[in-house]
């Protein structure tokens, strides 16, 4: 009990908030709760949020992990555009379906691993070493589908991204699952405790005996990955890989997600959960101004506004003050108490 | 002999003239004044936001709402001009000042909340960018005889070429950005916060104010950066010049600015922005090649700028070290 009790405590502020967030939307917007069941597949806001944020769910579980090690990744965003054009390009030169998966992925684990050996062994400044790759990634994938929008026609791949199974959309079993496995990987090894170490400090843990080279390669890597699977829902959506915009700035969002989900960018503790539960937030906010029938020019600034007050109940100077606030109350308290029995 | 901190710098300017010269003796018109002019002025918005990202790197932070400012800069002046009839330089002033307030917002955010620059900058970045569209989300026209005046003003090189009044603004930025750099106390403290912010914060470095101010700086002069927009495409518009921010970290990297912070010159940037002017340009010329090219040639010359960096700081670690063992 107490282990579920000390897990609740960890998710309550960002479960509040996307409480918060759903009510005001529901508030506003009537009929956003309800979910209906067509041809067989659920319906509904909820579940149009559940499958808008499978590529930002997907990427913020690679995040998380990169950003624990004390590092970042921009160039997923580029990733996701690599990869759709790799799958598209083979699904239109008539590979079967897992081939082109199976390269995708592959292409994606690359990706990382090209920003692991930047950071792992030439010891570069995250942010900078994945700059690279973010620059450089949508030329690659303009090369790749040679400067157009490469448009296919193939149902079963695009079932990854507009499918469904058992009523429920392929992408939340994707993300889902893909978290899950991650998840479980991290949290019944010792592998996200010892990412951890590593993001508090590096030097550390590998005189502690921590492989900490292997550990950074290994969370770029599963961050490309992650992108990967990304990439091809967001390409088997449109039913093309458009090497301009697949992934415009979701790396953005996704570094959001964790950071609204109270992981430090400075390394060390995280919650795989909690950075999901962040995504959530991101995507409810989008679909909700979008249902709640503003004007779409008022989108990003509602964003903006909601996650900078976000930020800044999170930052360390106000949590700091209320850290301060409580103790001066508590020694209160007990000046008043020591009184009492002097008395 | 040639300092090992501004071995990058001495690079960049080194690839820049064998790179020019590669590209002049492949098409001999690339000498012309009339492309050194073009190339000035193509990039003038681009050069002036990089030397505020200079100013920010060099303290150790990043800015990714400079594009957006720019954007919204650009639809701010055209619709008060082109809708509301207000004259250009009241729209240019109210421009500044918005951008300059925009820019201390983040810098006290930084300071005052210890939020990570990244994150704070990045909010700015939607913020502005909505606020943009909340202007307008049409691409408005502009049109002011005042307007044409300034853009029909140029000194003509002998040649053809013309040096516009865009293309002055940005050099006489990058002139004041260099002595601001390299000759003042509020130069000196961006230095020594990104060399060692607690060192700086002990010796009685202003920290906070000094932070303000260079977010200010960069805030002001991508306000800047957005007029020259405005007059270049005479035009603003919203979804304009997205990922702006990124062309000028690239500039300031290749330029020979460390991103840790601390070291670099203003002087580089420049080189830096010319290296990407003439990579476009020799794409035009080339005529077959496509424009993603620029991409990743600026991505692979980012690999090696940050290669080298890495190289030279581990080499005079290493001396540094060789040196502290023989005294012992």
């Amino acid at each position: 009990m107490t282990w579920f009790t000390r897990r609740l405590r960890r998710l309550a502020p960002q479960l509040a908030a996307l409480a918060i967030i759903l009510g005001i939307i529901s508030l506003i917007a009537p009929g956003f709760l309800t979910i209906s069941v067509q041809n067989g597949r659920l319906y509904g806001s909820l579940i149009d949020i559940l499958v808008r944020a499978a590529p930002v769910a997907l990427l913020t579980v690679g995040m998380t992990l990169v950003i624990a090690t004390r590092g970042i990744d921009l160039s997923i965003g580029a990733v996701i555009a690599i990869c759709g054009a790799v799958a598209a390009t083979l699904i239109t030169d008539g590979y079967p379906l897992p081939v082109v998966i199976a390269v995708s992925l592959g292409v994606g684990i690359v990706c990382g691993l090209w920003n692991g050996i930047l950071v792992a062994v030439l010891d570069i400044q995250p942010i900078i070493a994945t700059l690279i790759l973010m620059v450089a990634g949508r030329g690659i994938a303009q090369l790749i589908t040679e400067g157009v929008i490469l448009t296919f026609n193939d149902d079963t791949f695009a079932a990854l991204g507009s499918g469904a199974l058992a009523g429920i959309p392929i992408p939340i079993y994707l993300w889902v699952g893909t978290a899950l496995i991650i998840g479980l990987l991290m949290r019944r090894t010792a592998l996200g405790f010892l990412i951890e170490a590593t993001g508090i400090n590096r030097r550390a843990a590998s005189l502690a005996g921590v492989r900490a080279r292997f550990l950074l390669f290994s969370a770029y890597a599963i961050s490309g990955l992650c992108a990967a699977i990304a990439g091809m829902i967001v390409t088997a959506d449109i039913r093309g890989a458009d090497a301009n915009n697949a992934g415009l700035w979701l790396e953005l969002d996704a570094i959001l997600a964790v950071v609204v989900g109270g992981t430090s960018l400075n390394g060390g503790r995280f919650s795989i959960t909690a950075s999901l539960i962040g995504a959530l937030i991101i995507q409810s906010i989008n679909t909700g101004i979008l249902v709640s029938g503003f004007p779409p020019e008022f989108n990003l600034i509602i964003k903006a506004g909601i996650i900078i007050v976000v930020l800044t109940l999170q930052s360390p100077a106000i949590i700091t003050l209320f850290g301060f606030i409580k103790a001066s109350r508590r020694s209160d308290k007990l000046n008043h108490g020591t009184k009492e029995a002097t008395r | 002999m040639i300092h090992a901190r501004n071995l990058p710098f001495v690079t960049t300017l080194a690839i820049f003239i064998i790179a020019y010269g590669l590209c002049v003796l492949q098409f001999p018109n690339m000498l012309s004044t009339r492309v050194i002019g073009n190339l000035l002025t193509d990039n003038a918005f681009l050069g002036i936001a990089a030397v505020g990202m200079t100013f920010v790197i060099l303290s150790g932070g990043i800015d990714l709402s400079v594009g957006s400012v720019i954007a919204f800069t650009s639809v701010f002046v055209a619709v008060m001009v082109g809708s509301f009839g207000v004259h250009p330089l009241t729209a240019f002033l109210a421009a500044l000042v918005i951008s300059t307030l925009f820019g201390c917002l983040m810098g006290a955010m930084i300071r005052y909340l210890m939020i990570p620059p990244f994150v704070v900058t990045l909010a700015g970045m939607f913020l502005a960018r909505g606020a943009a569209y909340l202007v307008s989300t049409q691409s408005v026209p502009i049109t002011h005889e005042f307007i044409d005046t300034m853009l029909g003003f140029y000194i003509r090189f002998p040649g053809g070429g013309r040096l516009t009044l865009l293309a002055m603004v940005m050099l006489i930025v990058f002139a004041v950005g260099i002595v601001v750099a390299s000759r003042t106390r509020f130069g000196a403290n961006v230095y020594a916060i990104g060399g060692n912010l607690q060192s700086a914060e002990l010796m009685g470095v202003p920290v906070g104010a000094t932070t303000i101010r260079i977010y200010a700086l960069s805030g002001f002069l991508s306000g800047l950066a957005g007029i020259v927009y405005t007059l270049y495409t005479s035009s603003g518009y919203s979804l304009a010049t997205v990922g702006v921010e990124l062309d000028a970290i690239a500039a300031v990297v290749i330029g020979g600015t460390l991103l840790t912070g601390g070291v670099g010159l203003v002087a580089g940037t420049f080189i830096g922005i010319l290296l990407q002017g003439l990579i476009q340009t020799y794409i035009v010329f080339d005529g077959t090649l496509s424009s993603w090219w620029t991409k990743i040639v600026i991505g692979i010359l980012l690999f090696v700028f940050i290669v080298l960096q890495r190289t030279i700081i581990w080499y005079s670690d290493r001396r540094l070290a060789e040196r502290q063992l023989k005294e012992v």
